[in-house]
Formats: C-alpha cells, sequence, structure tokens
C-alpha cells in the first residue's frame, strides 16, 4: 500500500496556521536562518542540486531558473498563488494550513537572489485567503524573521490567464492580464522590467525542509528526474475527493484506486485528466505510469498543478471536451490570433460535433487548428488548449465518430 | 556578431538582432501584421512564426532574439500551413468586404491572403461580430467588424501620440479595441492625430475626410512639408486627377526627419481647404465698393500704376509690404526684394509677432 | 530654436515649458515631451496661467499670474544662485554681465516672487532644482512668454536662466522657442522684417546694403523700416498711403481691430494676395489669387531652423497663381524686371546672399532638409547652436531685468485679465482651418473659457452666451467653464471671424524693443446676458 509523504504539508492540522509561534515551534525558520548564513550562491546550488522543479505545471529547476537573474539594484520575488485550473486546490491547502512554510520559502529564495521585496498574487476567487495572509506576513514581520524582505500580497481579478507569469506580471504592475512574450524571461527583465522570480506556492513550500535536510535528501525521493513529493487535488468519479502529498514514483493507478479509493458506486473507470482543464485525457491502459512530469510526458499528458478529474463509464467524453473549449474561449485573453480565433472556433466546432451535426471534415479541420494553436499560440494558454481534443481523439476517438453525421 | 543558418543559407547578423531583422537584412521577407518597428513589440499576431531546429514551438521572429547556430526554416510546410490556418481564422473574424473598402489594395491582409492563396476560410460557421459604425467624430471612421486586433493602433496612441485613448477591452474572441467605457473618441482623450490610421494594417480606420475620393493606388503622393505650425512635419499630400484627395505620412527618418511620420490632426485632416469652393480663382477689383473680376492684365497694371504714382508723389516710405509667415523662403525673399529693391522702402514685416 | 526638435524627445533630462500649450500649438512636439517624460522620466516643468495639458504631467506646474514671467524666471534664478547650484565654470568661461544680473535676481526671492506671482515659494525651489540639477535641460516657450509689453525681457530672461546654469551649447538643453507657424523662421530668415536683409544681416549696415546693391543692381534704403504693428498705426495716423498684404490678415490677427480697420480703411490703396476673400482681402482695392503650399514649390524653414522642401501637388485653381509669380510680375510691370525660372532659381540667387543659407541646395534639402548655418556645399548643418559656449557676440551676455507688470491692470470696471491663444483643432486667423469641414464641424466657434468660481459669482452656466468687453468693445460668446484657469483670468482663441477676440485686444500696449502686442494680458470684463 502506497502511502503519503508530507513535506510542504508536514505542519497540515498539526499546528495552529494562524499563529506564527506554532510553526516556529514545529522547527519553523531554522531553514532560513541556516540559509541566511550561507552565501547566496550556496544556496542557489542547493536547490538546483535537489532538482527542485516548478510544481506550477512547466517543471523548470528552480535553482537553474534563479541563477538566471543577474545583478540589478532592484529584484522581485513573486508567488503564484493564481491557482486558476479547475479541480486544483492544492495552493489554497498549503496556504490555509502553513502559511509560515510559503512565507520561510520565499525569503529563502529572497536571500538567494538577492532581493528585499516579494508578491504574492493571490487568486480572485480566494478572497479569503488575502486576510489570513496579511496576518501571517504582519506575524513574521512582527517576530522580525522576514529581515528586511517584504511581501505584499495583490488580488487578482479571475482571470485563468494571469497564472501564466507575465500575466500575471502584467496584473501586478496594474495592466491588463496578458501574457508578454519570451525572451526576456521574468528572471532578466520582469516586475517593473526588473529581475524577477516567480515561482508557484508548492515551490516555495519545498524550500525549508529542502535547506534542512539538504538537496541529496529530497533528490532522493519519489522519480529521479523529478523528485520530491507532488500534491495532488481528486475530484470527479473518485471514492476520496482529498488532497493528497506522495512521491513523484506513485503510479497513477495508486493515486486513485489505493489513495482514492477507486471509482464511484462501483463504476468502472475510462478515463482521468491530470494537470488540470488542459491536461491530457489517459486511459486505463496508460494507469501505470508514474506521475512525475517527464513520465507524463512521455504519454502525451501532462503533471501540471497535479489536479486528478477521474471519470467513469457513463462519461461522455465528446461532451466534456466541449465544455473544456468553452471554458478555453472564455478563458484566452485574446492577445495573439491562434489562441482568441482559435479557441473559439474550437469551440464552435466542438459544439458542432457534440450536438451531432458535424462531419469527418469538421474532424479534420479542428485538428489542423489545433496543432497550429499547439505550436504557433504565443502562451501556454493557447498551445496547451486543444490538449484535450487532441488526447481524447488520440484515445477515445470512437467516441467522436459516434456522434458524426454519417 | 551572430551567425545562424536561415533557409540553408549561413547569415551573419549584429548581436542583438531578432529573427525577423535577420530574415529582413539578408532578404528573406516574412508576413508581419502587428509588426511595428516604431512601437513596443507585440508578438501577438503569429504571421511571423518561423521553425527553429529543436524548438518544439514556432518562434515568433519579430521578438525571438536570432542566436548563433540556429537553424531557421521560414517557409516550411508547417509554417505555411500555420500561416494559412492564421489568416483563415482572421478572415472568419475580418468578414471582408473589400469591394467597398478605403484599404482595399493597400491592406495587407489581403495582401497575405493573396501570398498564401487563401480565399476562403474553413472557420466561419458563425461569430462574426456586428459593431455598429457610429462613432460621430468627423475624422477617424471605426469600423471594428474589419479590425484584426493587431494592436497597432493601441500601441501608437499609447508610444507615439502618447494619449492612451484606446486599449483593448474584453477578452478572447470578443476582444476589441476602445476608449474607457467603450464611447465616442470625442469623450476620450483622443487628440484625433490619426498616427491609429497610419498604422492600421487593414480598413478598421481609415479617414472620413478622404472617404470614397480614391484608393491608395489611385494616387500618387507627393512628400511636402506641412502648412500649419512651425514643428515642419513631413506629410505627403494624395493626388488623384489633379485633386488633393487626402494626407498620409512617411515614416522614415530619411525622409520625415522631424515627425517620422506623427501628424496632428491638422496635419492629418486639415487639408480640404485646398479645394474650398471658396477660392479664389481670378483676381478681382473694387469698383464702387464692390468686388468684380478683372484679368491678371488688368489688375497688375492697376496695382504697378497705383503703386508707383504713390511712390513718386509719397515717396517710398509711404507704402509696406506684409510678407507672410505662409509663403515660401523663395516668395519671401522676392517680397522683401520687392519691398526694398521695387518700391525702395524697409517697410516690410509679417506677422512674427502676432 | 537653439537646438533640435528630436532631442526633446530623446537628450533633455529636463523640460522647463513656459508660456507654450505645446501640445495644441506644436503637438507633434507635444507628443515627442510627453514621450520623453513618460517612457524616459525626464523631469517636466511647466509655467502657464492655464493649466495645460502639459501641466497635468508635469512634475512641477507653477500657474503664475498672466505677466508675472519676469519675476517668476528671477525667482528661479535667485534659488539657482542662493544654494549654489549655477554653473560658475560656464559663466567665467563664455559669460558676461552675471554680476548686475545677480545683483537684480538678489531681491527675488521665492517667498516675495510668491507675493508677485501667486506661485508657492516651494514649487519655484522645485522647478528651480529640477531645471538646474538635470544635467541636460531644455527651455520651451510660445507667445505666452513673448506676447507681452515685457516680451524682450521675458526672453532674455529665460536666456539668462539657461547661461546661469549652462544649459546651452549641448544636446537635451538650449533655448527653444516654439514657433507657431511654418515659415515664420523663413521668413524672418529672408528678410521678411523692416531691419534686416537675408539672414539678420542689417539694412543699416552698409557693406551688407553694398552686397545686395550689387547683387540687386539696385540703391537700397539705410533706414531701418516700420514694423507691421507700427505700419498700422502710422496708417491710422494717415500717414500710409498703400500697402502690400500677402497671405496674411491682419483683421483677425492684429490687436484691437477696430483700430486697424480704420487704419485699413485711410489707406489710399490696399492690395492683398491671398487664396481666400479673408477679412483684410475684404478691405483691399485689388485682390490677387495666389496659390496654397500644395500648389507650388519650394522651401520652408520650421522653428529649428530646419530647410525642408514644399512640393507642387496640384495646380492653383482657375487663374490663380503662384505668389512668386506674381511678384515678379509686378515688378516687371514697375520697371524693375524679375525673371526666374523656377523656385530652386530664386533659392540658387538667396542663397549666395545669404551666409547661413550659403551651403544649401534643393539637391542637398532632398530628405532631410538642412539646418541653419550650412555656411558651405560640404557643411552638414546644425542641429544645434552656441556649441561649448561660443555666442555669435563672443560672450553671451547675462540681463539685469526688474520685473515691470504688464501695461493694462484689472481694475474695478474691467476686474478681469483675458488672455488669448489657439484650440489644436485651428489655426492662426481660421482662414484655412474654418473651410476645412472636419475641422470646423468639429469645433465650430469660439468659447470664453471661465473658472468655476467666477461662473458661480456670475451666475453663468456652462454654456451660456455671455458678454465679453474690454476697453475696445465687447462680444458676445458661449462660456466654457473650466477649472484649468485661475479665478480672475479668463481665455479665448483668436480664429472665428464671427467672434473675433481681437475687437478686444490692446492695440496701444507693445514691447518697447519687439513692438509685440500684449496679447496676453488685458484687463476685461465678463456680463451675463
Amino acid at each position: 500500500m502506497a502511502e503519503e509523504l508530507r513535506i510542504v504539508l508536514r505542519n497540515a492540522d498539526k499546528i495552529d496556521a494562524s499563529n506564527i509561534n506554532d510553526y516556529i515551534k514545529a522547527g519553523g525558520y531554522t531553514a532560513l536562518e541556516k540559509a541566511r548564513r550561507m552565501e547566496p550562491r550556496a544556496v542557489i546550488e542547493e536547490v538546483k542540486k535537489a532538482n527542485l522543479r516548478g510544481r506550477g505545471g512547466a517543471g523548470f529547476n528552480a535553482g537553474l531558473k534563479w541563477s538566471f537573474v543577474p545583478p540589478a539594484e532592484t529584484k522581485y520575488v513573486v508567488c503564484n498563488l493564481d491557482e486558476g485550473e479547475p479541480g486544483t486546490y492544492k495552493d489554497r491547502t498549503i496556504v490555509q494550513k502553513d502559511p509560515q512554510t510559503l512565507l520561510e520559502g520565499m525569503a529563502i529564495c529572497a536571500h538567494a537572489i538577492g532581493s528585499r521585496q516579494g508578491y504574492i498574487y493571490c487568486r480572485g476567487e480566494y478572497p479569503y485567503l488575502v486576510e489570513h495572509l496579511n496576518n501571517a506576513i504582519a506575524q513574521a514581520k512582527a517576530a522580525g524573521v522576514l529581515g528586511d524582505f517584504d511581501i505584499e500580497v495583490r488580488m487578482g481579478g479571475g482571470a485563468y490567464v494571469c497564472g501564466e507569469e507575465t500575466a500575471l506580471i502584467e496584473s501586478i504592475e496594474g495592466h491588463r492580464g496578458e501574457p508578454r512574450f519570451k525572451p526576456p524571461f521574468p528572471g532578466v527583465a520582469g516586475l517593473w522590467a526588473q529581475p524577477t522570480v516567480v515561482n508557484n506556492v508548492e515551490t516555495f513550500a519545498n524550500l525549508p525542509e529542502i535547506i534542512n535536510k539538504g538537496a541529496d535528501w529530497f533528490a532522493s525521493i519519489g522519480a529521479a528526474s523529478y523528485p520530491g513529493t507532488k500534491v495532488l487535488t481528486l475530484t470527479g468519479d473518485v471514492v476520496n475527493r482529498i488532497a493528497i502529498e506522495v512521491p513523484t514514483n506513485t503510479t497513477i493507478r495508486q493515486v486513485i484506486y489505493e489513495f482514492g479509493g477507486g471509482i464511484r458506486n462501483g463504476r468502472k473507470f475510462k478515463a482521468v485528466q491530470i494537470g488540470g482543464t488542459s491536461g491530457g485525457f489517459i486511459p486505463e491502459s496508460l494507469l501505470d505510469t508514474p506521475i512525475d512530469f517527464d513520465s507524463m510526458r512521455n504519454i502525451g499528458a501532462t503533471l501540471g498543478t497535479g489536479a486528478v478529474f477521474v471519470m467513469d463509464d457513463t462519461r461522455d467524453i465528446v461532451d466534456i471536451v466541449t465544455r473544456i473549449a468553452k471554458f478555453f474561449e472564455h478563458e484566452s485573453c485574446g492577445k495573439c490570433n491562434p489562441c482568441r480565433e482559435g479557441t473559439f472556433r474550437c469551440y464552435e466546432i466542438m459544439k458542432k460535433i457534440n450536438r451531432g451535426a458535424a462531419t469527418a471534415r469538421d474532424i479534420d479541420n479542428i485538428t489542423v487548428l489545433a496543432r497550429v494553436m499547439q505550436k504557433a499560440a504565443l502562451c501556454g494558454l493557447g498551445q496547451a488548449a486543444p490538449g484535450p481534443i487532441m488526447t481524447t481523439l488520440q484515445h477515445f476517438r470512437h467516441e467522436y465518430e459516434r456522434k458524426l453525421l454519417s | 556578431m551572430v551567425t545562424l543558418t536561415i533557409n540553408g543559407k549561413q547569415v551573419q547578423v549584429p548581436d542583438g538582432s531578432t529573427i525577423l531583422q535577420a530574415c529582413r537584412l539578408h532578404g528573406i521577407e516574412l508576413p508581419t501584421l502587428c509588426y511595428d518597428p516604431d512601437l513596443r513589440l507585440a508578438g501577438s499576431c503569429r504571421m511571423c512564426i518561423v521553425e527553429v531546429k529543436g524548438r518544439p514551438l514556432f518562434l515568433a521572429a519579430c521578438v525571438a532574439p536570432a542566436e548563433n547556430g540556429m537553424v531557421v526554416e521560414t517557409e516550411s510546410p508547417d509554417i505555411v500551413q500555420a500561416r494559412k490556418v492564421i489568416l483563415e481564422l482572421l478572415l472568419a473574424r475580418h468578414g471582408g468586404k473589400c469591394l467597398t473598402c478605403e484599404k482595399n489594395g493597400n491592406c495587407k491582409l489581403q495582401d497575405y491572403c493573396y501570398q498564401y492563396g487563401v480565399s476562403d476560410t474553413r472557420y466561419a460557421d458563425g461569430g462574426r461580430h456586428h459593431y455598429p459604425i457610429d462613432d460621430p467624430n468627423p475624422f477617424i471612421e471605426r469600423d471594428y467588424n474589419k479590425c484584426i486586433m493587431c494592436t497597432r493602433c493601441v500601441r501608437a496612441c499609447e508610444g507615439i501620440t502618447m494619449a492612451r485613448a484606446i486599449n483593448v477591452k474584453n477578452r478572447g474572441h470578443n476582444a476589441k479595441i476602445a476608449t474607457a467605457f467603450d464611447g465616442n473618441l470625442a469623450d476620450s482623450p483622443c487628440v484625433f492625430c490619426g498616427q491609429c490610421i497610419m498604422v492600421c494594417p487593414v480598413g478598421a480606420l481609415t479617414s472620413k475626410v478622404s472617404a470614397g475620393l480614391g484608393r491608395a493606388y489611385e494616387v500618387e503622393k507627393v512628400l511636402t512639408t506641412c502648412t500649419y505650425c512651425g514643428t515642419g512635419c513631413t506629410l505627403e499630400l494624395n493626388v488623384k486627377d489633379n485633386r488633393v484627395v487626402g494626407v498620409t505620412s512617411n515614416r522614415s527618418a530619411d525622409w520625415s526627419p522631424v515627425n517620422r511620420g506623427a501628424l496632428c490632426v491638422k496635419g492629418r485632416f486639415g487639408w480640404d481647404f485646398i479645394n474650398s469652393p471658396e477660392r479664389l480663382p481670378t483676381p478681382l477689383i473694387k469698383e464702387n465698393g464692390e468686388f468684380r473680376e478683372a484679368s491678371w492684365d488688368e489688375a497688375l497694371d492697376l496695382v504697378a500704376s497705383r503703386l508707383q504714382k504713390i511712390k513718386e508723389e509719397s515717396g517710398p516710405d509711404s507704402m509696406a509690404v506684409f510678407t507672410s509667415a505662409r509663403i515660401t523662403n523663395e516668395e519671401n525673399y522676392l517680397a522683401q526684394k520687392f519691398a526694398r529693391a521695387v518700391l525702395g522702402t524697409n517697410n516690410v514685416d509679417h506677422c512674427a509677432r502676432l | 530654436m537653439t537646438n533640435s526638435i528630436n532631442e526633446l524627445e530623446k537628450d533633455a533630462k529636463a523640460i522647463f515649458v513656459i508660456g507654450s500649450n505645446t501640445t495644441e500649438n506644436h503637438p507633434v512636439i507635444g507628443m515627442k515631451i510627453k514621450k520623453n517624460v513618460l517612457e524616459n522620466g525626464a523631469k517636466l516643468v511647466v509655467a502657464d496661467p492655464r493649466r495645460t495639458d502639459l501641466a497635468d504631467l508635469a512634475d512641477v506646474y507653477m500657474q503664475h499670474r498672466p505677466g508675472t514671467d519676469v519675476a517668476l524666471l528671477n525667482g528661479m534664478m535667485n534659488v539657482i544662485i542662493s544654494e549654489g547650484l549655477a554653473d560658475q565654470d560656464f559663466i567665467a568661461a563664455n559669460t558676461e554681465g552675471y554680476e548686475a544680473m545677480a545683483e537684480v535676481v538678489a531681491k527675488y526671492t521665492p517667498e516675495y516672487v510668491e507675493t508677485i506671482t501667486g506661485v508657492p515659494a516651494a514649487d519655484i525651489r522645485r522647478a528651480a532644482r529640477l531645471y538646474a540639477e538635470a544635467g541636460a535641460a531644455v527651455i520651451c516657450y510660445a507667445m505666452g512668454l513673448t506676447q507681452h509689453s515685457t516680451g524682450t525681457d521675458n526672453v532674455k530672461s529665460v536666456c539668462n536662466l539657461a547661461m546661469l546654469t549652462g544649459n546651452i551649447g549641448r544636446p537635451g538643453t538650449g533655448v527653444d522657442p516654439l514657433r507657431g507657424q511654418n515659415n515664420v523662421q523663413g521668413a524672418c530668415d529672408m528678410g521678411g522684417l523692416p531691419n534686416v536683409l537675408t539672414a539678420y544681416q542689417q539694412v543699416a549696415n552698409d557693406a551688407a546694403r553694398a552686397k545686395f546693391e550689387e547683387a540687386w543692381n539696385v540703391s537700397l534704403p539705410a533706414k531701418p523700416g516700420l514694423t507691421l504693428t507700427e505700419t498700422i498705426n502710422k496708417a491710422h495716423h494717415g500717414e500710409m498711403k498703400a500697402l502690400v498684404i500677402i497671405g496674411e490678415n491682419p483683421m483677425m490677427s492684429d490687436p484691437d481691430l477696430h483700430h486697424v480697420e480704420e487704419a485699413l480703411e485711410k489707406l489710399d490703396f490696399l492690395v492683398v494676395q491671398d487664396i481666400f476673400m479673408s477679412e483684410t482681402a475684404k478691405y483691399a482695392d485689388v485682390v490677387l489669387p495666389g496659390a496654397c503650399f500644395a500648389e507650388k514649390d519650394g522651401t520652408f524653414s520650421n522653428t529649428e531652423r530646419r530647410v525642408q522642401r514644399v512640393r507642387k501637388a496640384v495646380d492653383p485653381p482657375g487663374q490663380a497663381r503662384v505668389d512668386w509669380q506674381i511678384i515678379c510680375d509686378l515688378a516687371t510691370r514697375m520697371g524693375y524686371p524679375m525673371s526666374y525660372s523656377s523656385a530652386e532659381d530664386i533659392f540658387e540667387e538667396m542663397r549666395k546672399l545669404t551666409p547661413s543659407y550659403a551651403g544649401m541646395t534643393y539637391a542637398r534639402l532632398e530628405g532631410k532638409g538642412l539646418q541653419w548655418p550650412c555656411p558651405a556645399e560640404d557643411h552638414p548643418g546644425t542641429p544645434f547652436l552656441h556649441k561649448d559656449g561660443k555666442f555669435s557676440r563672443g560672450k553671451g551676455a547675462f540681463s539685469a531685468i526688474e520685473f515691470i507688470e504688464p501695461r493694462e491692470l484689472p481694475d474695478g470696471e474691467y476686474p478681469l485679465i483675458l488672455t488669448t491663444g489657439r484650440s489644436l483643432f485651428h489655426y492662426h486667423t481660421g482662414t484655412m482651418t474654418r473651410r476645412c469641414v472636419a475641422l470646423d464641424e468639429h469645433v465650430p466657434a469660439a468659447e470664453v473659457e471661465i473658472n468655476p468660481a467666477l461662473a458661480g459669482q456670475l451666475g453663468i452656466e456652462d454654456g451660456e452666451m455671455v458678454r465679453l468687453s474690454t476697453r475696445r468693445g465687447s462680444l458676445e460668446v458661449k462660456a466654457k467653464v473650466t477649472d484649468i484657469l485661475a479665478e480672475d483670468v479668463v481665455f479665448m482663441t483668436f480664429h472665428f471671424a464671427e467672434t473675433a477676440v481681437n475687437w478686444l485686444t490692446n492695440a496701444d500696449s507693445l514691447d518697447p524693443v519687439a513692438k509685440i502686442p500684449e496679447y496676453k494680458v488685458c484687463a476685461a470684463r465678463l456680463d451675463k446676458i
């Protein structure tokens, strides 16, 4: 039987999350102290060596990302708490249950890159987290643990695209939430054109334990190429709709059947979508794949944010994908042509297929369009939006064909 | 210098060049809709995408730095297909009323559809916008049904005119260029300079003053200097059948050294006085308090003889010439020469003080 | 301008705009200033009785009482000297008269200047520091500075300020008058002035005159002539017999139009050469139809001394003729044959007599034009003057200037200050822009701008017709209530013949040197109708 391994959620439900003293008693802020005794370079090297890869979905080595930050007068640390992926609530869980570990992680990063100002960009639908975080920041400041590092919480307006780091930066700056082209990457020119590290909540929350226990310890956990744990949130037709933290070599099957308790109401499994709305649909035959970033990519799927959306055999795949297409049509910011017009036309064609009015030609048209979007769109939203269409056409094509006009 | 391979040819370009700059430096043209060298880069139309060996995604050449060792393909089958799909998507939005469009023959969407053989779109079941064309300002026609969302107007307004009158409103397919609260330009910080018209690649923004007077291919453009304030902006008079039908501007610093294409409302829209029916076509002589038409000979003989007589009777300093800040240097030179050498007086001045 | 327009966009680190509503009157220059401020962080100081668009963007905005420019500028210099911000090296090496100037400026403390101008002393200090400490600071001014009975003093004061801080002779520095008309610079350069021939060669200078006499094969008068305003005054006295007016409209543009009208009516003979039946042409004995800029070849010289080509695009209407041909014909008929094959032919004669234009040819003017001085055909032109602090007279001369009140101040009967200017959408006397359909549709009529408090006192609503009066007369005009003006100042544009504000302005109040009328200050009253 697989077991949870809690690193980022190590204090969850064990301490009073609204009281910094509980956190400190549990060993909080010793990692920051330790980091501050280290050369910033050494902290970056340690994180790089731990091979901590971004938990927001892109999976980039955090230490490597930090190492690109050039010398500058002003640098920023930004925490991405714009948790907009449907079915994902891991960041909210971490912040609710242990906000200080996030703050400590951000402060470690700030020391490593030489920043004095941090921002937490909080999802518009999480207004209740703002007060909780401000309280945590106030306590940390009062306790003096943050030193000269200051953190401000900024609220998003509810746009999904603002989870994309450059759109998030635009939003903090007070502009329309639209992604920027890259390069320059935020690490070189981000917030107000200054070097900026943007990491996900879960990424920051891993840092205290990495510093305290060392890179080797972390690198030995889970899958070698994507070590550590991943917080997963289980939704859909699964018995246990819960958040879990598991080593990254755990398989999808273990997640669904051992942690999730299997399919609800004794139904049969049909598909699972992992990583959020843009995640690929995974059929039964691939369930023994480990959840780590690279293994998932090898099967044409994604780990993404770690959302696990399970579908039983009663579910209509085409109908679900149509709804997903609607989501992206709604959430496209409208900046680049392939995404703005492409998401609209994908939804248009999916609706046509779903209502039984399409022909094989429409499948061709959407396939051509999807390929262009995947390679030509400006940001991850447009590039990933056709993923569910493409993976379901691959694994569940018969469900489409059943709905076509003959 | 950066060395890279474009379409099989090894080329060198200065450090800091984008792939687009590298291509253009070496005579390889790429289609662009949102790119404008004078404006903040957007990288959003994705027409200039190229394939780079080893990169999973297409790169927008206008914003992608050229790097050593890059192997770039600008017209590979996948790229051509992607451009065709993008053009089809834009056509589905745009509507294509080329027959009555002011920009017919001078439209980048049209040019690229021609280049890539795109005459129709697979993606037009519905969803075409039907925005009203009802901004009552007398200068700028705003037909957002033709807009392809390149945002050059927004970036010109913010980066050349610095007016920030317009921006993108709404998201996704419903994104639209608008003033704050999507009102009329007159209720915004718009100063009606028409820089937005200058940069619009399609027929979404056009001059109401020039509407219906001629297409770009019918007019001859005569480069000249503006007749209004002292800034000395260069502009192009658009001439059709010996008649000025509009003003455009030249954006090259080599030909438009002061304004580099930027104009104000008077320069861009204040040209139709040239064709005013009130222009004076003949000399006039006043008789009994009324003007009557006269021939040049009669009028000039009258003026010459009267001035000659006054000069003889009252002396040169009883006469004066007001020359003009409106006429050319050559004419001013002659006007003062006329006062000094012909009338014999230094009583010559103009409105420098007014 | 001592410097070039595009330096305002990139080189200037601080820009001091005084008496220029740049975004309306020189819109493209206004765009460049805004770009420098918004994108490069250049500092902006604006002094203007009206809170213009640029004022809204300024780091320091000083709303001084109209006509108190000398006091304001002396106040800034007082701060610069007392805080040790003057460029002593520049002053020592390149100027003279510093002590006398400093002595006068000493009493213009910011606190004292506040009592004259109404500008808080703290703002004067901040403005002075921003200008003096920028490293490269430029002064832009326009008619708001010059159209005063102390216009010459005002201009000398901005020159003082620039020399005091060494802000001259480098990119991004300088004293930049923004000239209001397309070829007003050229008209001056070409000797369209009563005291100078081309390139400011004095008519009283025997050698200069001799050169022209030889070239023109005629003897020339040595006595400087009359300025435009003096000419009108002389005509009013009945001493001027004939006037030839080319493309000018004094019946709209001159102060006190009753005075102008009486003067024109007293002339024995008035010839007007124009493209429209202007307000002035109506008084003419003969009207000669000329050509507009689109109908001829030639050159214009812009405010940065750049000589650029004008090219013929279309023929003049009907029998209308290009203006230089009319002048030639007239001269020839008066016994002085003038014959040129083209505008270029005239230019060639002119440049041989005009040192600052000597190196220019039409071929060289293609494209970018050339900025004078351009003394030789291998000279690249001059983007900025006074390089290395070298002035044409040798050392730059400071002037010690005391503040003098405007000529006609408000009193019990006329308690307000009337100041005039232009709108973005019209040009000068409206001869052209009033005949542009779109411009005239957009802004069809004049308005008098009044402060809300004044409107409240008089019970005037926005858009209501009011009577505006001065000692010269009165007119009825629509009121526009706006807080961009101080309570006792009203503003009106002069473009509209139906409500020509120059019926009200003051022809008696001229600058003693430049003879420029004081359009920016006269006493007025406003009445509800």
